[in-house]
């Protein structure tokens, strides 16, 4: 026998180490073994990047970011026990379908505030409590943040939303009227609100 | 000393090896258990990746853990001989996964000679022949030393032609 007679014994026929390795998130889920599940959502907008936790979900990143930067981001700040998986981003998946359509008002889905801190978090808390197709002040929502003076950091605040739509930070405008900015731009800050039917000024 | 590199997603850290790892296994136990090991070489990996320090050679990483797999269950394969039934169940298992199944046959006297082999010997002789690998590298995957890997390739070289020799008989 020759040596180069073994090589034929080490082939991934038909790529089956993919097939392998697509199968392999759920048999990581089950075992309690993954902490950062993904997967994308279509929207209008394009593929919404989603990533879930046990928790819930961490992040909602709108298309124009690298997806693999993204997911490295996360590999660092949460675990790098990342995989791509289409059961445990199923029920965001669902909502957001749900939520475009127009057939959802509310999202149930619980959401995990771990990649913010401070007083971030407690903007974001506020702003997840303005109702569908009505709008609030960065004024009001610093105020109840805590902190009533820090409209301009609650702008801020608002600018780093790891999950918007669904932390609806499109909901929080100016108290002259102007609509502020929009950490996904302003046309999807317009387009959402419109989606609603809040009429934007 | 390069500086350390980051732990990639373990997404992209399946992605680059999945062939590698999936290759060796095939090899070193046989298309049947090729998918079990794959599995459980990747969750022991997954299990263990927290705790990793350094982003630099994960692909020796698991091809080590690959090979502790392989040796594995290549001494219970000698507690309990193949049947043709096990053989004929892989399309059923193979089917579960999706994709093409691979075409395995027992009758294969290359597979026949390698599976003949002890354990070791077998994970050696995969990891220089099929993989190409220095002994160096074959020595880190077994946790052994060179000298160790290069006996293990030879004593498996030597069996392998025996084996051979009185098939031909």
């Amino acid at each position: 026998m020759r040596t180069s007679e073994l090589k034929q014994l080490g082939q991934d026929r038909a790529r089956r180490s993919k097939a392998l390795a697509a199968a392999f998130a759920d048999a990581a889920l089950e075992e309690g073994l993954l902490d950062v599940g993904y997967g994308f959502a279509d929207s209008p907008f394009g593929a919404l990047l989603v990533a879930v936790t046990r928790r819930g979900l961490v992040r909602l990143q709108y298309p124009g970011r690298d997806v693999d930067e993204e997911l490295a981001d996360l590999a660092a700040r949460l675990s790098p026990r990342v995989l791509e998986s289409a059961r445990a981003t199923g029920e965001v998946r669902r909502e957001l379908d749900e939520y475009f359509a127009g057939d959802r008002r509310t999202f149930d889905v619980p959401v995990d505030l771990s990649l913010t801190t401070g007083f971030t978090r407690a903007v974001l808390a506020a702003t997840a409590r303005i109702p569908f197709g009505s709008t609030s002040t960065y004024g009001a929502i610093a105020e109840a943040a805590g902190s009533p003076r820090a409209s301009r950091a609650a702008g801020n605040a608002l600018g780093s939303n790891p999950v918007p739509i669904v932390v609806p930070c499109h909901r929080v405008v100016h108290t002259g009227g102007g609509l502020g900015g929009y950490t996904g731009g302003l046309e999807r800050k317009v387009a959402l609100l419109r989606l609603e039917g809040a009429t934007p000024v | 000393m390069t500086p350390r590199a980051a732990i990639p997603p373990f997404q992209t850290f399946l992605e680059e090896h999945r062939s590698i790892v999936y290759r060796f296994l095939r090899a070193s136990v046989g298309v049947e258990r090729a998918d079990d090991a794959f599995q459980e070489t990747f969750l022991a990996a997954l299990r263990a990746y927290p705790s990793l320090e350094d982003g630099r050679n994960l692909r020796g990483w698991v091809l080590t853990i690959a090979t502790r797999k392989a040796i594995d269950a290549g001494r219970a394969g000698r507690r309990r001989a193949l049947t043709v039934a096990d053989v004929a169940a892989v399309g059923d298992a193979n089917g579960q996964v999706g994709g093409e199944p691979e075409v395995f046959d027992a009758e294969d006297p290359v597979w026949k000679a390698v599976s003949s082999l002890p354990p070791r010997q077998r994970a050696a002789i995969v990891h220089r022949y099929v993989l190409d690998r220095s002994y160096a590298e074959v020595a880190a995957a077994m946790a052994s030393t060179e000298e160790a890997a290069r006996a293990n390739v030879h004593q498996g070289l030597r069996k392998l032609k025996e084996v051979v020799r009185d098939e031909d008989e």
